[in-house]
């Protein structure tokens, strides 16, 4: 279920903001499904990294308490205009996906 | 004849997605995060209590520090989503790793930085009760941490 992401990427100075929002369900694995009484298996987003240029600035990992449909926001140094920011995650069902948008 | 038509076909298949990948890879076209190192550290992300998972993490001798700024909400109406933004000021911040303590698994998140990323995360969380978040960052080899109450009227967590 790899829902388009969302990138912003905002230069101020030589510091780029960057915005991310992913399509996610992020279900912890934790909650009961109230007809049937069964857990709902677990299915969030466990591993992210942002790039720029192609290399890797941030490399995170997540467990299930990130919300639905994830936000974030980082900031990274020494980046301009027209520079390439690219999103990649990993989910814990192996599904994957990616992204990129130019610093403007 | 028409068998090793096939062979052919299938070998000249197979050998065209390796050239292309072999072609991406060289110039660079993969993105990042394919060739991560580091592996989804389960056992500090299925502790269920923050010492736990600080010990998963490896991080030990915890000092607190006022260098570390949680902006977060003092009340959250519902807990499924809390928008939490931490900043640390501490230098050559490696990373940051985000807990709620009373959640059923504590750690939420952990985030490193590279060449130029700040120590700097905003993000949202689920926390299932009133509880701490604990902020643990990662500087010059150290361990540091804050914490901020953040009261849950409605829990993200449970069913």
């Amino acid at each position: 279920m790899a829902e388009p992401m969302k990138i912003r990427a905002q230069l101020s100075g030589d510091l780029v903001a960057i915005k991310v929002l992913i399509g996610h369900i992020m279900e912890t694995g934790q909650r009961k499904d109230p007809r049937t009484g069964q857990l709902i298996p677990a299915h969030f987003i466990k591993q992210l990294s942002v790039g720029l240029n192609g290399k890797t600035v941030i490399a995170a990992q997540w467990g299930g308490a990130i919300s639905k449909d994830p936000f974030l926001g980082l900031k990274v140094k020494g980046a301009k205009a027209g520079d390439k920011v690219s999103v990649h995650w990993e989910d814990s069902k192996g599904e994957k996906s990616s992204a990129e948008a130019t610093v403007g | 004849m028409n068998e090793l038509n096939e062979l052919r076909r299938t070998l000249l298949k197979g050998g065209c997605a390796a050239g292309l990948v072999a072609f991406a890879a060289s110039a660079g076209l993969l993105l990042p995060g394919r060739a991560l190192a580091a592996e989804w550290n389960k056992s500090a992300f299925e502790a269920k209590n923050v010492a736990d998972a600080l010990k998963g993490l490896g991080a030990s001798g915890v000092a607190d520090s006022r260098d570390i700024l949680i902006k977060a909400t003092d009340i959250a109406e519902n807990g499924a989503v809390i928008p939490v933004e931490v900043t640390s000021q501490i230098a050559d911040t490696q990373s940051i790793a985000i807990l709620a303590d009373k959640n059923p698994l504590p750690l939420l998140a952990v985030f490193e930085f590279v060449d130029g990323a700040q120590g700097y995360v905003s993000t949202r969380i689920k926390m299932g009760q009133t509880s701490n978040v604990r902020v643990v960052v990662k500087a010059g080899g150290k361990y540091y941490s804050a914490t901020k109450e953040i009261k849950v009227t409605i829990g993200g967590c449970g069913g």
